[in-house]
């Protein structure tokens, strides 16, 4: 790695299926001033501009950073879009650090968001093109599959599903940002809901939200200046790491993918971690779909292959257990597409900076942001810590 | 917050006919685009063979995998596919869901079956629906067949294919379906 770079400032909105309250300008700027405040800084602050948000279709609106440049403070200063499909809000993020790793910035400003409600995510998901295979089911109907798969090959109880929605769901309540707050939600409510694309639940599947969420990264000099005026310790960034692998290829595994193992052994190895399980205290995982919490827990190296379906149905990937994954409710609770993977990332970092309120967990001293996007293609993820690297 | 945050309240107080009428925050406005598209050297091959009911893979010169459909490169090297191989038209399902809500215009009636199937001789699966069986007994490993459309209604268009069906022979050992759905 180059030079040290730390998370020192995060913000998110008030996500919402509909916000109808702010157009799109100004919802991205509900984030970046909650950010910019938790900083102490102005836009006049910042050296550099990283934003992502999922392919344009989602929204409908082409290439929107042109005229949101404006908005977002960039004019004058170098303003740079990421592409990774749902994996870009943690590509975003590992891009603008590498602004600073590099040395060529000293305080960047990251955004990632989505407003779906301006379009048809679904549909984006399903048109009708003649010259390709039809997916007519969405993204459930095309992760599905898989999902069944894993069953299949692990042997795991129907209901494992219904216990990660139901804890995601649960930790949504105390994260007043979260897009669904399900007071009344049981694991019957859960098991009974309507089926969507069987073994998906409809309770077990992400909402479409409207959100976004911004994060001013700062190198080594300014961490230390801004956690000295704010009191609140920097989330230093002990590894990040991309891999992508093709969409199409013979001996690719969708049900635990190549690149995604490769990009958790990366960053581990950078952050010096051996033992994942023992060493993480806290993960931001990007689960969709209920199922995929028990995949990646095996993906990522937290459990063997077979095996990751039990520490959920332990009960360790609870608020209380000794891995905590998405207290923050997680996807399953907020999906503003291109948001979602540096939601992850961010509240992974205010785990660490223990920003987290009613979700917090105690003595936090190093945590995982995960993304993974496209046909399961895309991976990013970063360990972030206490202590300086 | 900062007061960059604030916005001015809109004043209609000036415009006749405005004082009190409702302020509207969203529209709702249906849009499309239409395109003409040219689906390049190796999907022109595929689609028009898929027009005389052929499926018409492309291998891969370093390994030997056959993709359908074919992009003309493929993924493990990097290298273009000039063999074509016509594939028979038989395969395995290799995995699938029920799906109870569908998408798309040719989406059939839920609940249906999707499934990932992959045809004898190829190395990927391509998604498709089974019909012709009750949703709820498709298996990992069940054979099907395509039913294509009527030959007066052939196009160059995946459409051709209207669904899979199964067919009576054993079933496909699942763990021999790994890595190619």
């Amino acid at each position: 790695m180059g030079n040290r770079v730390a998370v020192i400032g995060v913000g998110q909105t008030q996500h919402a299926a509909v916000r109808g309250d702010v157009s799109l300008p100004g919802l991205i700027r509900e984030a970046v001033y909650r950010a910019l405040d938790d900083a102490q800084m102005t836009m006049a602050d910042i050296d550099a501009i990283v934003i992502g948000k999922a392919p344009d279709f989602f929204e409908g609106i082409m290439m929107p950073e042109g005229y949101l440049a404006e908005a977002l403070g960039a004019v004058g200063k170098p303003f740079f879009r990421v592409h990774t499909a749902g994996s870009v809000g943690g590509s975003t993020a590992i891009v603008a650090a590498s602004h600073i790793e590099a040395g060529v910035a000293e305080r960047v400003l990251t955004i990632g968001w989505e407003m779906q409600s301006c379009s048809e995510a679904m549909w984006a998901l399903s048109f009708p093109i003649p010259f390709q295979q039809q997916l007519v089911a969405g993204a459930g109907g095309y992760f599905a599959p898989f999902i069944r798969e894993y069953i299949r090959r692990s042997n795991a109880p129907d209901d494992i599903g219904v216990l990660v929605a139901l804890k995601d769901r649960l930790n949504a309540l105390k994260n007043p940002y979260a897009h669904l707050h399900e007071p009344d939600i049981t694991y019957d409510s859960v098991k009974e809901s309507f089926m969507l694309w069987e073994p998906i639940r409809y309770s077990e599947t992400c909402p479409s939200s409207d959100g976004a969420i911004a994060m001013v990264l700062g190198s080594e000099s300014v961490a230390e200046a801004t956690a000295a005026a704010t009191g609140v310790r920097p989330a230093w960034v002990h590894g990040m790491s991309m891999r992508s692998e093709p969409s199409m290829a013979s001996g690719r595994d969708q049900v635990s993918p190549q690149a995604g193992k490769d990009c958790a052994a990366d960053v581990f190895a950078q952050a010096g971690v051996t033992d994942p399980r023992a060493e993480i205290d806290v993960v931001e995982m990007y689960v969709p779909f209920s199922w995929y919490e028990p995949m990646w827990l095996e993906n990522l190296g937290f459990a063997a292959e077979g095996e990751g379906w039990k520490m959920t149905e332990q009960g360790a990937t609870q608020l209380d257990g000794d891995l905590p994954v998405n207290c923050s409710g997680g996807v399953l609770s907020t999906n503003p597409i291109g948001a979602s993977g540096m939601l992850r990332f961010g509240e992974a970092a205010m785990q660490v900076r223990g920003q987290c309120g009613d979700h917090q967990i105690d003595g936090v001293r190093r945590a995982l942001g995960h993304a993974y996007g496209g046909a399961a293609q895309y991976y990013a993820m970063w360990v972030v810590g206490a202590d300086k690297p | 917050m900062s007061e960059l945050w604030t916005q001015p309240a809109i004043d209609t107080s000036a415009i006749d006919g405005l004082t009190d009428a409702e302020t509207i925050k969203r529209v709702r406005i249906p849009a499309s685009i239409s395109y003409n598209y040219i689906p390049g050297l190796a999907p022109t091959r595929f689609l028009r063979g898929l027009a005389e009911k052929k499926i018409l893979g492309e291998r891969c010169q370093t390994t030997g995998d056959v993709y359908v459909p074919p992009r003309g490169v493929s993924p493990i090297d990097g290298l273009p596919t000039v063999e074509q191989v016509e594939l028979p038209h038989k395969g395995t399902v290799a995995s699938f869901c029920v799906v109870h809500i569908g998408f798309g215009v040719n989406a059939p009636p839920t609940p249906f079956c999707s499934a990932l199937v992959l045809l004898d001789g190829a190395a990927v699966s391509v998604y498709g629906p089974v019909q012709e069986v009750p949703y709820d007994q498709v298996r990992i490993g069940m054979r099907v067949e395509p039913v294509w459309a009527d030959d007066d209604a052939l196009t160059t268009s995946f459409e051709n294919i209207k669904w899979w069906r199964p067919i009576d022979e054993p079933d496909v050992d699942a763990e021999s379906l790994k890595g190619h759905m």
